[in-house]
């Protein structure tokens, strides 16, 4: 087992990867840029090497320095995390070059799924079913007319090394296909420095569902459930949970196998996700392939009660994994909760900013990853997802109620979060149904905000209004010098309490 | 002590003259007039715990540039504390109405441009400057019809919150 590992990564899931590392009595070392000193998983990891300034390109993003800190601290393995480096086949080669583990799949592997158009083509080889459309780049707007009057409008154009929605077209009509084309090219080139483009057919409102699998180097691959992660907007996913309210164990079964079929198509190692789009009769079809650990795995790790850190860790190291797929078994509902730095009142712009008082629900049925702590200012340069709330349950129901209960006792102050956004999905009589689908959370939002202060437990508005104004004063009575009260001027600077006024007021207390 | 409290949760406020005593156990507390059975404890800071005739509740004070609020469970509050007998209060009470207007930067930021000049006029929820944080950019908004007096942003440079990006009058 190693002794030592470098996280090249931030936030919560630098300090989830720290703590699994703790628990397995790995020393860690991190990696901060300027504006990460003080961030959590700095102070939760046992050495710390600072990498450059703010922007990731000149930091996070760094191989060099990254391989520099890992050759002068000793740390045998780096575990990238998600996003940065971690889908990167060449840092993973890099890593090789170093002599230094890298906790991930081959840089072969890597880029076998990096290129969506060669995913595609090793898919149809393996049999796996994938949307129709073509394998290949397209050479002319010509052969995409072709290939759309075949498998029929509407049609979606994606870049081969897209993500995150970049060279990315909805096309209804053959109109309007020869600009699409043209300008999702142009769109690629400037965004990945490659204008390949491919076309496939768009479904109507899909279900996004996800299948994790886990690989070991002896040959060995297992899936371990699905997540429902239809719950998006902008392309981000939102909620994830596991199981998929529509996914019956026949599906679930038949889904892990043509998953573990697409790892070893791709001779694939460590922790892996495989995502599926599933029409509304409940066809699925290979979307991609994700070579890294995902935001969402703790509602897999709660269902399927393995650790995937740990298990990501000990593959590395060489180890065997010690079940089979016949040891696996489901069992209860998890539902995670991505807490951004969002403004809910202003289209959830990122809000970035001091946290000036953070209270963190706890309690049965509740798991909560986080990078946030009280009085850290969250930097304006980097994703703002601050934490993680999953709750769990014997069923669907009983993890949403506890989530709605933990929602409840979660408060951040300073910056805006988008708590209020999930109280508002868990209570919604289709997201209860499990009448998901990629087009969900865009219509609950175009509903409005109206029945957001209309929660049935909340008391009336205007007793609480009441209430607001004498906490008000109360806060004032009993914590005088603290912002907010009489003392502090329009600036919000606070102007220091004058000893002749306190005298004088409670002297004309009595 | 007594209070002017303006207490709003969405468009327009609400003031109540609020006065508190200090009594033999406790506080005696007046809501506009009436009478109000209230204990209230500061169990950290920022966090207040009230009892209110039985009843619990607790509060979460938050203080965002120049704004105050107060937290009832998922509701919050936007709260101005005055003292009626402050000629300050009065005075900052009148301007708020009528005179100039501070835009603040409400969120750490980086410039990115202007959208109007110094003097010309502007709409209520015009935009005034573009401030992008985490990679996505926000339109800072007039409060008020008028004319934009002061723009004391520039493009490229970083913000913080309570900043003040312009002046309109």
């Amino acid at each position: 087992m190693f002794k030592k590992i470098l996280i090249a990564n931030r936030g919560e899931i630098a300090v989830r990867i720290i703590a699994a590392c703790r628990e397995m009595g790995i020393a860690t070392v991190a990696v901060y840029s300027d504006v990460d000193r003080a961030a959590l998983h700095v102070r939760k990891s046992d050495e710390a090497y600072s990498i450059g300034p703010a922007p990731a390109a000149e930091s996070y993003l760094r191989m060099d320095k990254i391989l520099d800190v890992a050759k002068r601290s000793g740390a045998e393995a780096i575990h990238p995390g998600y996003g940065f480096l971690s889908e990167n086949a060449k840092f993973a080669q890099a890593c090789a070059d170093a002599g230094v583990k890298f906790i991930g799949p081959t840089p072969h592997s890597m880029e076998m799924m990096g290129s969506k158009t060669r995913a595609r083509q090793e898919m149809e080889k393996a049999g796996v079913p994938v949307v129709p459309g073509t394998s290949r780049g397209l050479v002319s707007p010509e052969e995409g007319e072709e290939v759309a009057a075949r498998i029929g409008y509407p049609v979606m154009l994606k870049a081969a090394a897209g993500g995150g929605g970049k060279g990315m077209r909805l096309v209804h009509s053959r109109e309007e296909l020869r600009s699409a084309v043209e300008s999702a090219q142009s769109e690629a080139q400037r965004s990945f420095g490659e204008s390949e483009v491919y076309i496939e057919k768009a479904l109507v409102n899909p279900r996004h569902i996800e299948m994790q699998v886990l690989a070991d180097e002896h040959g060995n691959t297992v899936w371990l459930g699905e997540r429902e992660c239809s719950i998006q907007r902008r392309h981000q996913k939102v909620l994830e949970e596991a199981p998929s309210p529509i996914v019956d164990p026949d599906m679930r079964r038949r889904m892990g196998e043509v998953a573990v079929k697409v790892a070893q198509a791709a001779n694939y190692t460590n922790a892996g996700t495989v995502e599926f789009l599933v029409d509304q009769q409940k066809n699925f079809y290979f979307l991609e392939m994700n070579t890294r650990v995902q935001v969402e795995h703790p509602v897999t790790e709660l269902t399927a009660g393995l650790d995937l850190v740990h298990l990501q860790i000990r593959i590395a190291a060489g180890e065997k994994l010690l079940f089979a797929q016949s040891d696996v078994e489901m069992r209860g509902h998890a539902i995670e909760c991505r807490i951004y730095a969002e403004d809910p009142d202003n289209n959830y712009f990122p809000s970035p900013g001091k946290i000036t008082l953070l209270l963190e629900p706890s309690g049965p049925g509740i798991r909560r990853d986080s990078g946030m702590y009280e009085g850290w200012n969250v930097p304006m340069d980097y994703d703002p997802l601050l934490a993680k709330l999953i709750g769990y349950g014997a069923d669907r129901e009983q993890a949403i109620m506890r989530l709605q209960r933990a929602l409840g006792e979660y408060f951040v102050a300073g910056i805006k979060t988008n708590i209020s956004l999930f109280q508002r999905i868990l209570r919604d009589a289709d997201f209860q149904e499990g009448k998901l689908d990629t087009g969900y959370l865009d219509r609950l939002l175009a509903k409005g905000n109206q029945d957001v202060t209309s929660a049935a437990a909340e008391p009336q508005i205007e007793e609480l209004e009441t209430i607001a104004a004498i906490a008000a004063g109360m806060f004032a009575v009993l914590d005088p010098t603290s912002p907010g009260s009489k003392n502090a001027d329009t600036t919000g600077q606070v102007s220091a309490p004058s000893n002749w006024k306190q005298k004088g007021r409670s002297d004309g207390l009595h | 002590m007594v209070y002017e409290v303006i207490v709003s949760c969405g468009a327009g406020g609400k003031s109540h003259r609020l006065e508190i005593e200090k009594a033999t156990s406790g506080w005696e507390c007046r809501l506009d007039g009436q009478p109000v059975n209230v204990d209230a404890v500061i169990t950290r800071r920022d966090v207040l715990s009230l009892l209110v005739y039985g009843h619990v509740y607790e509060i979460k004070r938050e203080q965002i540039a120049t704004d105050l609020h107060m937290w009832a469970g998922t509701t919050c509050f936007a709260v101005e504390l005055r003292d009626p007998r402050s000629l300050r209060s009065r005075n900052l009470a009148a301007g708020d109405e009528k005179g100039p207007r501070k835009i603040f930067a409400p969120m750490p930021g980086r410039i990115v441009r202007l959208l109007v000049a110094e003097n010309s006029d502007v709409e209520a929820g015009q935009g005034i400057v573009v401030v992008e944080a985490m990679k996505m950019q926000n339109e800072i908004k007039s409060p008020k019809k008028g004319i934009v007096k002061r723009i004391s942003a520039t493009p490229g440079a970083a913000v913080n919150p309570g900043d003040v990006l312009a002046i309109v009058e």
